[in-house]
């Protein structure tokens, strides 16, 4: 049966940890990305319909392009490896992240706005101080999620020989009938879930730390 | 607001693969997606029909390839979203009666975490430890992948039905199940129907990647074009991809809107 799957794992701990880093590092920069992006799109978008309902419909039709398509499309523009991956990473979890922003920003009470204006707040002074961070533990809840979604979607990307454990799985599948072809898709999965668990404590620890004292 | 409605207000965040739902779409929003579409395929048309096909593009791009594929791809679809739905709806229910309340947050953690579960990883775990490949096989992974997802928009939806609500249809003299029936479900239409758009999208995407377990679909396009290294076969297999999950998802959205409860 030759190794067993702890033996092969202690084997190949060098090269898990190398695939766990360059999964780590593409889901986490992709996260920046959409965050940024995304918490942007929203807070331009939020207080009026159109733009707002533009904006979900158009970030909504990308996470409904199906990742291996998408992965091709972009191997016009940007070549093969890291690019296209970072970038379709980051086109899936802007939806999300934006639904999220606007959500969280048009459920803050109306009153406390008022009162804020009433204060002598100015627009961005309520959004920097007001508005955003009551709307904060909803953003974050987003990035949550959506960051397990990514784990998962970028082991597709090794199809364009993009970084991380996507790898190890599609090698699995071409050794199909060796006993060690079990052990590497084995592997790869168990190492996107353990990123997802580390992430997500992770995202929740920063979630605690960043949400404002008041609304705790 | 009390403790338990504010959690229950962040679980709906939890299910971010649910596609977005216009509100009121004006008939410019119903047309601006069919309207790119075609466009989409008519500018994939010229294109071919501008290149001179060599006879590996040929084996590829002719009619009846491309509907073999497309076809079985809806089916591949169409199955494994029947069975997604019967199996993920009712266990939604059973999850969100009463007795799973103190392991419901933990449940609804680990199905959270799920969601990081490579759908490759399944299916090519089907192929390389049981040997199980084609149709069968590619529904099995299909299915596996989606259930996680539709539970939680079940579950989460179920949840978000007003406890005042079910209170007043208890005090009215309605059973557990007649509150089910006659209260919990019609406001979960909604919720169902989302269940349903958020399976076939996920479906039809994952059914992209069966090719690998020799389940056909579109899927079996851009390998071609891969592994030959045509880059106009990969091209017409990632756009029609692509055309086909924008016009499945559309028409489910339309379904959605069409058939939603009246006073929702």
């Amino acid at each position: 049966m030759g190794l067993n799957f702890f033996e092969f794992l202690i084997a190949r701990s060098e090269d898990m940890l190398e695939l766990g880093l360059e999964h780590a590092a593409i889901v986490g920069v992709s996260v920046l990305l959409a965050t940024v992006l995304g918490v942007s799109l929203g807070i331009a978008t939020y207080r009026r319909e159109k733009p707002r309902e533009a904006v979900l419909a158009i970030t909504g039709s990308f996470l409904t392009i199906p990742s291996f398509a998408l992965f091709i499309l972009l191997i016009g523009p940007l070549g093969l490896g890291w690019a296209p991956v970072l970038v379709a990473l980051t086109m899936y979890g802007l939806m999300p992240i934006v639904r999220n922003t606007v959500t969280g920003l048009r459920e803050v009470d109306p009153a406390i706005v008022e009162s804020a204006l009433g204060m002598g707040m100015s627009r961005t002074q309520r959004l920097l101080r007001i508005e955003l961070p009551i709307a904060w533990p909803v953003i974050i809840t987003g990035v949550r999620v959506t960051t397990l979604v990514l784990l998962g979607i970028a082991a597709i990307g090794a199809i364009v020989l993009g970084p991380g454990f996507g790898e190890l799985i599609f090698t699995g599948l071409q050794r199909v009938g060796t006993p060690v072809a079990v052990n590497m898709i084995l592997a790869g999965t168990l190492g996107i879930i353990i990123l997802a668990i580390l992430f997500d404590i992770a995202l929740y620890l920063l979630r605690k730390i960043t949400t404002s004292q008041g609304i705790r | 607001m009390t403790a338990s409605t504010q959690d229950h207000k962040h679980d709906r965040d939890l299910v971010v693969q649910t596609p977005v739902r216009t509100t009121h779409r004006t008939l410019t929003g119903y047309l601006a997606m069919p309207i790119v579409l075609a466009l989409v395929c008519l500018a994939l048309y010229l294109y071919v029909s501008s290149l001179e096909l060599d006879s590996i593009e040929q084996r590829s791009l002719n009619a009846s390839a491309l509907t073999t594929a497309i076809w079985e791809h809806i089916q591949l679809a169409a199955v494994s979203t029947v069975l997604t739905l019967i199996i993920a709806v009712p266990a939604g229910v059973i999850l969100t009666r009463p007795f799973t309340q103190r392991i419901r947050p933990y449940l609804l953690s680990i199905l959270n975490l799920g969601q990081a579960m490579p759908t490759i990883a399944i299916l090519f775990l089907l192929a390389v430890a049981w040997l199980f490949l084609g149709f069968q096989a590619a529904i099995v992974g299909l299915v596996l992948y989606a259930i996680v997802p539709v539970l939680l928009n079940t579950m989460v939806g179920l949840e978000q039905v007003d406890d005042s609500i079910l209170e007043s249809a208890r005090g009215m003299g309605y059973s557990k199940f007649g509150a089910l029936r006659k209260i919990e479900l019609p406001l979960s239409v909604p919720i169902i129907l989302a269940g349903v758009r958020t399976a076939l999208v996920i479906n039809v995407g994952t059914a992209t990647l069966v090719t690998y377990i020799n389940a056909g679909g579109l899927g079996d396009i851009i390998v071609a074009g891969l592994s030959l290294n045509r880059i106009s076969v990969q091209l017409v297999g990632a756009v029609l991809t692509a055309v086909l999950a924008l016009t499945i998802d559309y028409i489910a959205g339309l379904a959605e809107d069409l058939l939603r409860p009246k006073g929702l």
